[in-house]
């Protein structure tokens, strides 16, 4: 039967899902673009400079320098979540968006990937934007010190799509609104703080190293560090694969999740 | 040879224990306008799903357009147009927009469509609103709007999900003045209501449904004649009087009596009912009236409230 066919079933149809959510946020490109605009340069003041001052690191670098790759890693993050956890759920639920596409050719396999590709897409604007603001300001603050860098951008795909994955996995289960404070709260809030953007996990004790292991984030972090010193490690490719690996785990389960939620 | 456009055999769809359509056949043929009626549960949303290919069949055969719904669900669906019961219009786009996109879900670019959606926009009096949102419309033209939509892919097939529910009475005429227009031109349509005058003013054919099952399958007017016959008495007197009424009516002629609360049907009863009602002279007590839908629709799934 085809709701249970182990291998996604995705078309042409899945970058009409695309278009549509391209369609629709552009509509409303002002309101979209202030907030990627404004983002990057209040946490580069706020956390880089202002709470910086007061950092020393072991490594020397200015606090704001150690930042660089944990922002280039965490609001690519939050774009893909917020699109395909909060944004995929009120298509899903209130507006019944999923519903009117799977009633065309459409597949409900090409709508989950369309939308996983979408928040891809957003994540992808945001961190090329981090970077460039970055490199922008990069004669007064250094926060890039490489060319190896630009890579940043293509390797941004692969956590765009695992953390798109892994919401839409939860906007697949939830059942209201308010059941996405567990997965803010459980998911989203630690990957934040521990994911290794705010501090050096070496300086941790061995358990806090070990758990960080299972942090997708902190993976991402490691390859953007290594790409924007330009330190690169064998290391970064093993991340690479890590996070390679689980992102087709979640997006295989956000495919069957949802074929759940809409095929019965 | 006319084939059919939708074929069911022995269709069934279970969830878990439940047996949500119970071995039911049909077919729908090409022009022609299908209505399924039912109370609330009786499986009619289910059987729609099923053939829009957004619910497996349990078992049975489910055709559309000679292609097995199981095993070419993209081909199925792109023939198909479909209303569902609540508007699922796409509040993030634009009354044009919406026509647009969902014409590019079926892989028809803005230009193959341009025309065939100012000609639907025309048709359903929304020209002025293309660039409106949608949220700003009222619940008659997002009706309208949806029903617009359905027809972007040039569908062998228009399936409409209770049409009507929710709007006000204007509101609803004129969807059915655009649903017959639409049934002039020859669109086949599948039509699930449980207004009965819809089904009248609309379906050529149409089944009636009760707990999974087909109950009964006909046109409206040869349905009516046959269960309930050309005229109905509508009795409200006290028992007493009532009685005495009855007892004037010839025996033996195959009327029938039925006690609803405080009314009394009288089917089949022949110039015997008119006369009772000339007696009483009071049609607020005593009202002959003709034979429709409702009574065959009461008649065959009951009076109680199913839900």
């Amino acid at each position: 039967m085809t709701a249970f066919a182990l291998t996604p079933d995705v078309s042409f149809g899945a970058y009409r899902v695309w278009q549509r959510n391209r369609d629709a946020t552009l509509r409303n490109w002002k309101t979209e673009f202030l907030g990627i605009a404004v983002e990057p340069f209040a946490i580069i003041l706020a956390l880089g400079l202002a709470l910086g001052q007061f950092v020393e690191l072991d490594s020397g670098e200015k606090y704001v320098e150690f930042l660089a790759p944990g922002l280039l890693a965490l609001f690519p993050m939050f774009a893909a979540t917020f699109e395909c956890a909060w944004g995929s759920y009120v298509r899903l639920e209130m507006q019944g968006t999923y519903e009117s596409i799977i009633a065309t050719p459409i597949s409900v396999d090409d709508v989950i990937t369309g939308e996983i590709l979408w928040g891809t897409t957003r994540a992808l604007v945001n961190g090329t934007y981090i970077l460039i603001v970055a490199s922008i300001l990069n004669p007064w603050l250094h926060m890039v010190d490489s060319p190896w860098a630009i890579l940043a951008v293509p390797v941004g795909v692969l956590p765009g799509l695992l953390f798109s994955s892994i919401s839409i996995c939860f906007a697949s289960i939830a059942r209201a609104m308010s059941h996405f404070a567990y997965f803010f709260n459980l998911v989203i809030n630690p990957l934040f703080w521990f994911g290794g953007a705010f501090f050096p996990f070496d300086a941790m004790p061995r358990w806090v190293q070990i758990l960080g292991w299972f942090m997708p984030l902190k993976h991402v972090v490691d390859i953007y560090r290594g790409l924007i010193t330009g330190n690169l490690e064998w290391s970064m490719l093993g991340s690479l694969a890590w996070l390679a690996v689980v992102t087709v785990f979640f997006y295989v389960l956000a495919v069957k999740l949802m074929r759940r939620r809409l095929i019965h | 040879m006319t084939s059919a456009l939708i074929e069911a055999r022995g269709l069934v769809k279970h969830y878990g224990d439940f047996v949500a359509v119970d071995d039911i056949s049909f077919d729908i043929r090409e022009g022609e306008c299908f209505g399924v009626l039912g109370p609330n549960g009786a499986g009619k949303t289910t059987t729609i799903r099923m053939i829009t290919a957004t619910s497996p069949v349990t078992t049975g055969e489910l055709r559309v357009a000679g292609l097995d719904v199981k095993e070419a669900p993209r081909q199925v669906k792109a023939v198909l147009g479909v209303v569902p019961q609540d508007d699922n219009l796409d509040p993030d786009l634009l009354v044009r927009q919406n026509l647009e996109v969902y014409a590019r879900y079926f892989g028809l670019g803005r230009d193959d469509v341009r025309q065939r959606i100012d000609e639907a926009l025309a048709l359903f009096q929304l020209d002025d609103r293309a660039t409106s949102n949608v949220d700003d419309l009222s619940g008659g033209m997002q009706r309208r709007l949806t029903i617009a939509r359905a027809l972007v892919n040039n569908p062998q097939v228009l399936i409409l999900d209770e049409p009507t529910t929710g709007l006000d009475p204007q509101a609803r005429h004129l969807v059915w003045q655009q649903l017959r227009l639409l049934k002039s031109r020859g669109v086949t349509m599948l039509l699930t209501t449980h207004y009965m005058e819809e089904a009248t003013h609309l379906c050529d054919r149409l089944v009636i449904m009760h707990r999974g099952k087909i109950l009964v399958e006909g046109r409206p007017y040869d349905l009516v004649a046959e269960l309930v016959g050309p005229q109905v008495l509508e009795l409200r007197l006290p028992s007493p009087e009532r009685d005495a009424l009855l007892a004037e009516f010839p025996q033996g002629d195959g009327f029938s009596v039925e006690q609803v609360e405080d009314l009394t049907y009288v089917f089949g009863g022949g110039p015997a009912s008119a006369m009772a009602a000339e007696r009483v002279g009071d049609p607020h007590r005593a009202h002959l009236r003709p034979g429709n839908m409702e009574d065959v629709f009461l008649l065959l799934t009951g009076r109680g409230l199913l839900d």
